[in-house]
This record gives C-alpha cells, sequence and structure tokens, in this order.
C-alpha cells in the first residue's frame, strides 16, 4: 500500500478495495513506526484524521466524493491548521494553536483529504537542510546521516520516507525543489500568485509560493487542482482561471524546445549530477524534444539579491511577533522594550535573527538605495533573463542543485556555504515563474534531480513533460531501503 | 563592508532583538560575510532598470469598503500570552 501513488490511492478508494479510515489508519501506524528515526513530522493529528477519514468515508457512501476525498496527506507546519498547533518550526510559536485554517488547508478540507498532520520544517522557512528547526532536524530517508534539504525537508523526507503519500510545501528559494531533489520526489513551485498566501505564515512575501510535494507528476497535478485559484484574502493571488492539471499530461512532447542554460553547467557542481541531468535530456530528446543552449547571464547576481530581498521582508513580517497577541512572551518583563527583546530573542534561532538582522540593516536609515533598491532592480535583470530565454524555448531545464544530499553539520556553521546550495533554485523565485525538481537518477547512493522551469502559468506544460518523462523512467518509483 | 560590536548592537536595537553578549562577535562576522556576498551587486550598472517588487506587476487590488467578517476576539485571544476583560495585557507603558 505504501509504494501506491495517490492516484492509485485514489482508484483503490473509489472501487472500495480499502475504505479511507483503513487507509489513513495504515498511515498513522506506519509514521509511529517510522517516524523516530526521520523525525519528519512535528505534530501527528491522529484523532482528527481519523475524524476526517470517516466523514469521507460517508460522503463516498452518499455519492459524493471528489478525486481527492479520503486521500490521506501531510501539511508543512507553515499552514495555519484551526485548533492544531503550526509551529512554523520555531520556538516561538510552539505554543501557537492557529485560531484559522489557510486557505491551502481549507481547499483541502473541501476536497474531502485527510491530513495526517504537520510536517518539519526550517525555522520559519530559513534554511536549505532542515537544520534550523527548533524541533530538531529531520532525517533524509536514503541516509539518515544526511539532511533532507530545506526548508520544506520534513514534507520531503515524509513523502520519500512513505509516511505520507504526498505533502504540502512551500517555497522561497528552492524550499521545494531543493528537498524535493535530495530525497528523489517530485515537486513543484507555482507560478507566484498561483495559489493562496493567505494563512501561510510569511517569511518573504514577494517571493513565497506554496505548492505540491508527491512522488509523480502525476500527482502533484491532483494536489494542484485542488491547491491553485484565485483569493480574495491574498493580496497578490492571480485572478486567473485554474485548468485540470491532469487533462494534459499525457500530451506528446513531440517539437518541445527545451533550453540549457550554460550558466547551470559551469562552476561548483558535482560531475556525476551533471551527467545524471545530462543523461535525463537524451531521454527528453527520445521523446521528440529538441536542445538548445541559451544563457541566463545574471545567474550569479540572484543568490546576492535574494539575501537582500527576503531578509528585508523577513524583518518586517516577523516583526509581528512581539509577545503581545500570540507567540512566545519572556518571562517577567521588566518594560515593554524589554519583553519585545527578550520574547523575540528567546522565540527565534540563530539563522532566523540573523536574516532579521540582515534585512533590519539593509532597509536602514541611509542604505535603502544601496542594497534593497538596487537589489529590486537586479531582480528585474534576473526576470529579463528568463523571459528572453523562453521566449526561444518551452521550457528550462538543468540540475535543481549543485551537490546531493550532504551530511548533517557539515554546512550549518558556514551560512554562505549554506546560501550556495540554493544557486540553481533562487533565480526563479526572484522572476516569479513555476518550476519542479523531478528525479533522474543518483550520486553515491543519494538521489538527483532534475529541474524544469517554465513561463508564468505554464504549469500545465511542467507537469505534462515531468508525466511523459516518467512514463519513460523510474527513477521516480526508486524506494529508499526502509 | 565590515560589521563591528557597535554596528551589531544597534542593528539588534532596531530589530528589537536581545542579543547575548557572548554572540556578538559570531554575528558581526556572519553579517559582514553576506553583506560582503551581496555588494557583488554594486559592480553592476542599473541606471534606468525600474525596481521590480511584483513578477507580474500587479497593483494593490481594491475592494468596496464594508463589513465582511463578525467579531472574533474571544477566537483571536485564545492564542495570547496574557488578556483581562478582552484588552490585551503587557507591561506598563505610561507612569
Amino acid at each position: 500500500m505504501f509504494e501506491k501513488t495517490l492516484a492509485e490511492l485514489a482508484q483503490g478508494l473509489a472501487s472500495g478495495e480499502f475504505s479511507s479510515v483503513e487507509l489513513t489508519r495504515s498511515y498513522l501506524d506506519r509514521i509511529k513506526a517510522e517516524d523516530g528515526a526521520l523525525n519528519s513530522f512535528i505534530t501527528v493529528t491522529e484523532t482528527q484524521a481519523l475524524a476526517q477519514a470517516e466523514a469521507a468515508d460517508q460522503r463516498r457512501a452518499a455519492g459524493d466524493a471528489d478525486a481527492f476525498t479520503g486521500l490521506p496527506i501531510a501539511h508543512k507546519d507553515i499552514f495555519c491548521t484551526q485548533g492544531v498547533r503550526t509551529s512554523c518550526g520555531s520556538r516561538m510559536l510552539d505554543n501557537f494553536i492557529s485560531p484559522y485554517n489557510a486557505t491551502v488547508i481549507d481547499n483541502f478540507n473541501t476536497a474531502g483529504a485527510v491530513s495526517l498532520g504537520k510536517t518539519n520544517m526550517d525555522e520559519f522557512a530559513m534554511g536549505s537542510s532542515n537544520e534550523s528547526s527548533f524541533y530538531g532536524p529531520a532525517r533524509n530517508p536514503w541516509n539518515n546521516d544526511c539532511v533532507p534539504g530545506g526548508s520544506s525537508g520534513g514534507s520531503a523526507a515524509a513523502v520519500a520516507g512513505r509516511l505520507a503519500p504526498a505533502a504540502t510545501g512551500t517555497d522561497t528559494g528552492g524550499s521545494i525543489r531543493q528537498p524535493a531533489a535530495l530525497c528523489g520526489i517530485t515537486g513543484l513551485k507555482p507560478t507566484y500568485g498561483r495559489v493562496s498566501r493567505y494563512g501561510m505564515i510569511a517569511y518573504a512575501s514577494s517571493l513565497d509560493q506554496g505548492g505540491p510535494m508527491a512522488r509523480t507528476a502525476e500527482d502533484n497535478a491532483m494536489m494542484l487542482n485542488v491547491m491553485a485559484g484565485f483569493d480574495p484574502k491574498d493580496s497578490t493571488s492571480i485572478d486567473k482561471a485554474v485548468p485540470d492539471y491532469t487533462l494534459t499530461l499525457n500530451n506528446s512532447l513531440k517539437g518541445l524546445k527545451i533550453g540549457l542554460p550554460k550558466e547551470f553547467f559551469s562552476g561548483e557542481i558535482d560531475p556525476q549530477i551533471t551527467a545524471q541531468v545530462q543523461n535525463a535530456i537524451r531521454e527528453f530528446e527520445a521523446l521528440g524534444a529538441t536542445v538548445k543552449e541559451i544563457s541566463l547571464p545574471n545567474t550569479h547576481l540572484a543568490i546576492p539579491a535574494y539575501y537582500i530581498i527576503a531578509p528585508a521582508e523577513a524583518s518586517s513580517n516577523l516583526s509581528r511577533f512581539d509577545g503581545v497577541r500570540y507567540g512566545h512572551r519572556c518571562e517577567d518583563p521588566a518594560d515593554l522594550e524589554d519583553m519585545y527583546k527578550r520574547s523575540r530573542g528567546e522565540g527565534f534561532g540563530e539563522e532566523v535573527k540573523r536574516r532579521i538582522m540582515v534585512g533590519t540593516y539593509a532597509l536602514s536609515e541611509g542604505f535603502y538605495d544601496a542594497y534593497y533598491k538596487k537589489a529590486l532592480q537586479i531582480r528585474r535583470l534576473i526576470q529579463q533573463d528568463y523571459v528572453n530565454a523562453l521566449a526561444e524555448v518551452d521550457i528550462i531545464m538543468g540540475p535543481t542543485t549543485p551537490h546531493p544530499a550532504f551530511k548533517l553539520g557539515e554546512k550549518s556553521s558556514d551560512p554562505i556555504a549554506m546560501y550556495m546550495e540554493d544557486i540553481f533554485t533562487i533565480s526563479l523565485n526572484l522572476a516569479g515563474m513555476p518550476g519542479m525538481s523531478i528525479p533522474c537518477g543518483f550520486a553515491n547512493g543519494l538521489p538527483v534531480g532534475l529541474q524544469l522551469i517554465g513561463n508564468y502559468f505554464a504549469e500545465e506544460r511542467l507537469l505534462n513533460a515531468a508525466h511523459q518523462f516518467q512514463q519513460a523512467t523510474d527513477w521516480h518509483k526508486q524506494a529508499p531501503a526502509s | 563592508m565590515s560589521l563591528d560590536r557597535t554596528d551589531v548592537e544597534k542593528i539588534a536595537h532596531l530589530a528589537r532583538l536581545d542579543i547575548a553578549e557572548q554572540d556578538i562577535q559570531e554575528y558581526a562576522e556572519n553579517l559582514t560575510d553576506i553583506l560582503d556576498l551581496v555588494d557583488q551587486m554594486q559592480a553592476v550598472d542599473t541606471t534606468d532598470i525600474k525596481p521590480m517588487a511584483h513578477p507580474m506587476d500587479a497593483i494593490q487590488r481594491l475592494r468596496t469598503d464594508e463589513v465582511t467578517e463578525g467579531n472574533q476576539r474571544d477566537l483571536l485571544q485564545t492564542v495570547a500570552p496574557a488578556v483581562e476583560a478582552g484588552l490585551f495585557q503587557v507591561p506598563k507603558v505610561i507612569e
């Protein structure tokens, strides 16, 4: 049962092979047995999950089931879930029982999905290894000494470890694609504005985007069907009709134009990753695609621009955590300022404090033009690179990450080394376009991710290409030894 | 750009963050490294490039000014650290 995809589980539910209660109970049992080693969940919501499963079975009996009804999934602990602790991986919110639902959670509830619980993550989504979580790092199911990536590392580890068939994630600089690559699963960062950010705890509002993580492109399509859509409660949500993403999965790739950015195949990159990615590209050629070299000349400026824009927005967003209305409050504050400073000093971990300080500095008097404005100008140059490239080709492909999963502790004392792991993912958030990571091989026994990048709202095309690749290959079916 | 202890103390105050005395030096070094990294941007001529705040250059959506949500004070205060008579409690601000 744990090797079945969401699509296969949906068939099993529809045919009556098993009930949602049976399915949910098997996953809850498996989480209990296996998650001690992986630490992929922060909170398992057993009681609520079984109640949702029972309701789903009743709904099916009444002839009212949707495609997603009764399917168990997990949610990154960044999505506010009513009545459930929503910690964002932080001590600051360790005691926060959300009084409301994120729109993404509401959408899954409406579809009749079952939530198994909330997955581990880097604190406030700031990190590429899951090591900044207040709850300790999740571990990579392929090698428990390695990181699962981040920030959606718990979601990736849970899906790769077969503790959940699918999970939600969020991606601000690569936080869906990078852990998907490191854990050998399929993940999609949609176009900015495609999935509502309401109730998704904000890190960098102009970059944050929620998306699906599962084993196959088809399962990603099923998830995105539920997640995507206009939301009046999110002021940056885009009012554009949502297609049924499962309907175009079987389109032919004949004539598909693939661009390979030369900047993604040079510099600090593991040669085994390059080799696996090149094999995957040959597979796409065999499926009828044509390939040409392109250039994204401002790629090297993406990390510098990101590490101004994201911390600047974070310093503003995280000012809401002041110990007054919710979240951690220090003991016996002497006065208001002492309460702010100690509550925040105690509630936030090191990486979060670092980014708040970088952002505070960049936005402080006299530095705005040199840092924030400059970064927003560079951001437009990076966007123009993508716009120009995607006028010539349909999909851009390259590695998702420069290296496979690294060891726990290997980069945690060197923030810059950690930041460089996002070199191939971060520019896309600045541009706002959609991107995917799909498994395409192994390097030293650890999964390698192929990144697919498309134009604004080209999610159908990305999912179609990924699905066709997965019909022709079986990298996505490889499972870690359990 | 190099930051020293005084800079870190000033930034931490602006951000209302209590930083342990023994950590200040490390923050100064980390922040200096990060600012060195972002300084690559300064080599690029961006004259006449319009800053980009939103990928679709979307403008703020407006709605009609009408009440759409009821009062949820009691629900929202269930997560507050200290509440009395429907008010959030904080240390004394005015003598």
